[in-house]
């Protein structure tokens, strides 16, 4: 094709570029219309990399999803002394969500993104931008903790990964949402105000699966807060 | 209309769900559950060899004056029985909406072993919602 290509100009004095396309000589260059075809058709795999970075994928199954998702729970109950453990072992695989949600996210918004400095603005940014990019709606309530100056809570009346989760009397400690907090913690980290997150259920009459996102600030973020007021 | 109860049976025979959702009902014995149970899933299967047309399904629907059985068998083998009153209707439609919520709260639990006794709260909510729910 490259050596075509170099023929390109005299053909281009010759013959009209409307012409061209009909002519037989002319096919070889890359511009025409079947030479392009004929590009596409050569075998190639199509990798997660070759798709456009901001078009949103339309919505996935729930169902696939809460099948890849149980089978993640039953792997992470293997090997776990506690519930404790399983919690933390859940968190963990939140996180490594988390880490790429926040980079995809930041890299979708570029335009109209600016890097959040107050916990406030980055919550905020947490309960619908990411939320809505995740689950597919932004949770239901965000409040401050009125006993703890570091405590923040992001309350989901009916989290998408504990839909079809019953948890056994025995293990009524456990929160599948655990995963969820994961993802969260991830994101306050990369945004350089780190944090502890844990899921805790707190069910009532009207949503039997309402949980609560307990964010507890690190000291080193607290006292940035104090200074930035 | 009522439905007075529901029972699901593994591809083994086994009961792993029963239900009863009419307060009149008379409970039985766990074990007297258990040998209506294997009665129905044995008559299912002899009624599905000596049926005089090949590959039949088996029974699927038993009438009599005060009750109206209907069975439907999954794909896997797990059997649904739906007891209920002779005159309600559409058995079939209520059964395949169960199916629909046993595969949503039971088999997608991460907490449920396949072919073991079912003890899912969520399923047992919605269920209760959608019997009551039932014209």
């Amino acid at each position: 094709m490259l050596q075509n290509r170099s023929s390109y100009p005299s053909q281009q004095s010759a013959i009209a570029p409307s012409q061209a396309s009909s002519s037989e000589k002319s096919i070889p260059t890359s511009l025409t219309p079947s030479a392009i075809r004929a590009s596409i058709t050569t075998p190639r795999k199509v990798t997660i990399y070759d798709r456009n970075l901001n078009r949103r994928a339309p919505e996935l199954s729930l169902a696939s999803f809460a099948f890849l998702f149980s089978e993640l729970v039953q792997y992470s109950q293997k090997n776990v002394k506690g519930i404790q453990e399983m919690e933390t072992k859940l968190s963990d695989y939140g996180y490594h969500v988390g880490q790429r949600v926040l980079e995809l996210a930041v890299i979708r918004e570029i335009k109209t993104a600016k890097r959040e400095t107050r916990v406030l603005g980055l919550l905020q940014f947490i309960n619908t931008g990411i939320w809505k990019s995740v689950f597919g709606k932004p949770a239901d309530a965000l409040e401050k903790s009125k006993d703890q100056e570091d405590e923040y809570m992001i309350i989901d009346n009916d989290p998408i990964v504990n839909k079809y989760i019953s948890v056994p009397k025995e293990m009524s400690q456990l929160n599948c949402a655990a995963f969820q907090a994961g993802i969260v913690e991830a994101v306050m980290d990369g945004c350089q105000f780190p944090a502890r997150v844990t899921a805790h259920s707190v069910p009532t009459d009207l949503f039997p699966l309402k949980t609560v996102f307990l964010v507890k600030l690190d000291p080193v973020v607290v006292e940035r807060e104090r200074y930035m007021r | 209309m009522v439905v007075y109860s529901l029972y699901i049976l593994n591809k083994a025979a086994g009961l792993i769900y029963q239900r009863d959702f009419n307060e009149s009902l008379k409970r039985l014995s766990s074990n007297d559950y258990l040998v209506l149970s294997g009665t129905f899933h044995a008559v299912y299967a002899i009624a599905s060899q000596i049926s005089p047309v090949p590959s039949s399904s088996g029974i699927e629907v038993l009438e009599t004056e005060k009750f109206r059985l209907q069975c439907f068998q999954t794909l896997t083998g797990t059997k649904f029985l739906l007891i209920s009153e002779p005159r309600q209707q559409n058995t079939d439609a209520i059964l395949r909406r169960i199916y629909e919520l046993y595969s949503d709260y039971v088999i997608k639990n991460p907490f449920y072993q396949i072919e073991m006794p079912v003890r899912c709260e969520l399923f047992d909510r919605h269920l209760a919602t959608y019997i009551r729910g039932i014209p």
